[in-house]
């Protein structure tokens, strides 16, 4: 990579100018950053809030360092089974959210654990028009997902549930890079 | 740990230690409190519409006294993984790994092996690397076309985590109106790397994700 070499270049030679002006005999050596190894997976995370809402406690480890590609055979069964004991909304056969999915079909999306995105336009989890194109800050992406989880067909079932009323964060983002506020 | 003090100052310690909730916060015995715990991540539109922006967050509910001392461990591989072809297996990573104050990126690149395990893929001839910012003012750096970000932001995730938890623990029976931020205050360690949409994919949907990986 150009910028590691140029980086190592540039270090090579300020050793070699500190090298010559104190020994003149020691070997110039080029130290690039060591990257080496195999680094072996700890966390991951596609949508907000996944893990801890739908992962039953003594899998959440396992469900960190399982590819998305594996998700669905090994957790959407749990996902569904944790879903109806969460939500009155998913109580009776038949029930469905207001995206028309069954406690079967939501969980189906949701066992796998990675986030969609649009290369074509707007980018949110939600915004009443567009369901799912990315996740941007401003996204409140909680009320979202108790809609869908408490919220029922219409959005109207469990209404002290589906929205903690919170809706934005507490500092306003930037609108360019790199777009996150500044730390308190 | 300073993370669960930070909580029991607002009263839900035995509940957080039983029923956690937020994001991706300490959301699994292994990495919560740790630095390789992901909080949050986020994939948007860039102000230029022609590119996407990544976001990693990393080592939630830092108080901003805890956030001076906070570090990226060069140990921790971050790598933002990209699918675009809808099999939910990444076809381009992008890696973010710190050595020396400075915080590299390789990619958009195909990873040499797919999976729980990766490499630094140091062959790759994108990315770049940027300053670890440490205060308040962001150090952005940027490099064809792209650009790059490390470095303590306040934490853009917003949920009254208190309330859902006094609510799963029996002890409530809705949200209250208006609902209070748990995560006000609070910041994060941001990974951020936005990038020519051209160089992940032309049109259509891609699936995304975020790993952490240690050496």
């Amino acid at each position: 990579m150009k910028t590691i070499k140029i980086f190592s270049f540039a270090l090579g030679m300020s050793l070699m100018t500190f090298n010559c002006s104190n020994n003149d005999d020691a070997v110039m050596e080029i130290k690039t950053p060591d990257f080496s190894g195999t680094y072996a997976q700890e966390d991951q995370m596609g949508r907000p809030a996944v893990n801890t809402v739908f992962v039953s406690a003594a899998s959440k480890d396992n469900f960190n360092v399982t590819i998305p590609s594996a998700q669905q055979a090994a957790f959407q069964s749990m996902f569904q089974t944790n879903l109806e004991a969460l939500s009155p909304a998913f109580a009776n056969p038949g029930d469905t959210n207001a995206l028309g999915q069954t406690s079967a079909a939501f969980t189906g999306l949701l066992a796998t654990d990675v986030l969609n995105v649009s290369l074509d336009g707007t980018t949110t989890f939600y915004d009443g028009t567009h369901v799912l194109t990315g996740r941007a800050l401003a996204d409140d992406v909680i009320t979202v997902e108790l809609l869908l989880i408490f919220g029922g067909e219409d959005f109207s079932e469990n209404p002290g549930l589906s929205n903690d009323n919170v809706d934005a964060n507490d500092k306003s983002f930037f609108t360019s890079f790199p777009y996150l506020a500044s730390p308190w | 740990m300073k993370n669960l003090k930070r909580i029991s100052k607002i009263g839900v310690i035995a509940i957080a230690c039983t029923f956690i909730i937020a994001a991706d916060h300490i959301d699994a015995p292994a990495v919560q409190g740790g630095n390789s715990d992901i909080t949050d991540f986020y994939a948007f539109q860039g102000k230029n519409t022609d590119n996407l922006v990544f976001v990693a967050n990393l080592q939630g509910l830092l108080s901003p006294s805890a956030t001076s001392s906070a570090t990226f461990d060069e140990n921790v591989l971050v790598e933002f993984n990209i699918d675009n072809t809808g099999d939910h297996v990444e076809d381009l990573v992008i890696q973010a790994i710190p050595r020396d104050g400075k915080m590299y990126f390789f990619g958009p690149i195909v990873p040499s092996q797919t999976g729980i395990n990766s490499t630094v893929e140091i062959s790759s001839t994108v990315g770049g690397v940027v300053d670890i910012t440490t205060g308040s003012n962001a150090i952005v750096a940027t490099k064809n076309g792209m650009s790059f970000f490390a470095g303590p932001r306040d934490d853009p995730f917003f949920m009254d985590f208190a309330q859902y938890s006094a609510i799963i623990g029996g002890t409530s029976t809705s949200f209250n109106s208006p609902g209070a931020d748990t995560f006000a205050g609070t910041n994060v360690m941001s990974i951020v790397v936005e990038v020519p949409k051209s160089m992940i994919g032309e049109s259509g949907t891609i699936n995304t994700w975020v790993e952490s990986k240690r050496k």
